[in-house]
């Protein structure tokens, strides 16, 4: 909880109207992302732990409850099809 | 509705531009996918036609961008274009062979906001290297390039053409990727359209020699993910070992725009060689381009398919495969592509695989790609 997650070098979030969607953007490729990925995506920032992370998504989403369970296993899964990198 | 806009509502955005800036090379390599005669096309897009172009793309909604050839490094213009490409919004790629480029430059397109530069090798060992590109100093310069590329910070993509000639060379390929750092190697085996398809007998690997790659990218693959590593290998192997076709470019003018040095938008790089006629930038919006030109429309949807394809229930899958292979090896582009063994033309891949276990040409024998062999083939 204490990590501080980052996007791997190369990689770019950003918003795409077209698609009505965030996209994750890497050489020569591209994954249109469904709204709760882009909600924790759009917190990793490089600088806050996923603790802060998951703090700041409570606060933003208060009737989802509890989500250290979400967001960590997104990012597990993030970071091992190595879209994001832990420091 | 009109027919156009009932069109226009099923088809989706060109997510992926293709900007070949021009069919210029130094290097003269034998599978280049640039059409034979591209030597009688020396009119390219000036600079405000470009930036028009990308302008148009990003507004339709295209995401990534690749600034391809020919060499993109001989254009002058490169950086202006970078920087109008990163200020819409774009993923931007530069497909380099790496002959052009310095350190200043890999900075100062940096600076412009380019993502990523892939570089393209044509062999582990300088001899097969230069020998392939036609050009003494390839290899060393190319090792150069590749370092400085990881040194500003981009992320690392080789690409190897593999052929009859490097394909034993797997493992030193991927040894020296990995001395490299890169993040992603693509062992992109030789696909036949354009001067590869010229030099077929000469290039296409054998199923045994194929095999052999296969499992030694398999051990590599497993050693590297035991290990943690990021870098991915990404081998693609030869459509002419498979029984069903490829969906060719996710299908015709769904994803794809590609233009050509002179204007000419296309559907795939390789298009350009059907008897279609294809729109220019220069005469038209791409957005007209894109939704309602003859050319792009000439193979949406299914109702062009002739049987096998027609009752075919793999068709949504793999669109009948690819339309330049199969006018390659038909005369049709509205036939099956032979490499599905349901096309009544499959014997042809089979002759050619037959021709691949006892093809004995060397290198020399090979038309390489330049201006003077181009040049004859529209001189006849």
């Amino acid at each position: 909880m204490n990590q501080i997650p980052k996007l791997r070098p190369g990689f770019r979030f950003q918003w795409e109207p077209v698609q009505n969607a965030h996209v994750l953007l890497y050489p020569e490729g591209m994954v249109k992302l469904n709204e709760s990925a882009s909600a924790i995506l759009s917190e990793v920032n490089g600088e806050s732990t996923v603790a802060e992370i998951v703090e700041r998504l409570e606060n933003r989403f208060p009737e989802a409850g509890a989500l250290e369970g979400d967001v960590c296993e997104f990012l597990d899964d993030a970071r091992q099809q190595h879209w994001i990198m832990m420091v | 509705m009109s027919q156009a806009q009932e069109s226009r509502a099923q088809v989706g955005p060109p997510l992926w531009l293709l900007a070949e800036v021009t069919y210029r090379c130094p290097l003269q390599c034998p599978y280049c996918s640039n059409p034979l005669d591209f030597a009688q096309s020396d009119q390219e897009l000036s600079t405000e036609q470009w930036v028009s172009v990308l302008r148009q793309g990003r507004a339709m909604g295209a995401a990534q961008l690749g600034f391809s050839g020919g060499e993109p490094l001989v254009r002058q213009d490169l950086p202006e274009l970078i920087a109008e490409a990163r200020l819409l919004g774009y993923y931007t790629n530069l497909i380099t062979s790496g002959i052009g480029l310095n350190e200043a430059k890999v900075e100062s397109f940096r600076e412009a906001g380019l993502d990523h530069i892939q570089v393209s090798f044509q062999a582990s060992d300088p001899e097969l290297n230069n020998a392939v590109a036609g050009s003494r100093k390839a290899f060393e310069q190319k090792l150069a390039m590749a370092r400085a590329v990881k040194d500003a910070g981009y992320p690392m993509v080789l690409n190897f053409v593999i052929h009859r000639h490097n394909i034993h060379q797997m493992e030193d390929i991927i040894d020296l990727c990995e001395r490299l750092g890169a993040d992603y190697v693509e062992l992109a085996t030789c696909q036949y359209y354009g001067w590869a398809f010229k030099n077929r007998e000469g290039l296409m690997p054998s199923a045994a020699q194929l095999e052999v790659a296969e499992r030694e990218v398999n051990a590599r693959r497993q050693t590297l993910a035991e290990a943690g590593s990021a870098m991915k290998l990404i081998f693609v192997t030869p459509d002419y070992y498979e029984v069903r076709p490829k969906a060719c470019m996710n299908g015709w003018g769904s994803l794809f725009l590609t233009v050509a040095p002179d204007g000419t938008a296309l559907p795939c790089h390789s298009a350009r060689l059907l008897p279609i006629e294809f729109p220019n930038v220069k005469d038209q919006s791409l957005k007209s381009i894109w939704y309602d030109s003859p050319g792009f429309n000439h193979y949406r949807g299914d109702s062009w398919m002739p049987e096998p394809c027609r009752s075919c229930d793999e068709k949504d899958r793999d669109f009948g495969g690819c339309r330049c292979q199969a006018y390659l090896l038909t005369g049709d582009a509205d036939n099956a592509d032979p490499v599905c063994d349901k096309s009544p033309h499959h014997d042809r891949i089979l002759a050619a695989r037959r021709a691949a276990d006892h093809a004995t040409a060397g290198l020399e024998e090979l038309t390489y790609r330049n201006a003077r062999n181009s040049r004859l083939f529209f001189r006849g």
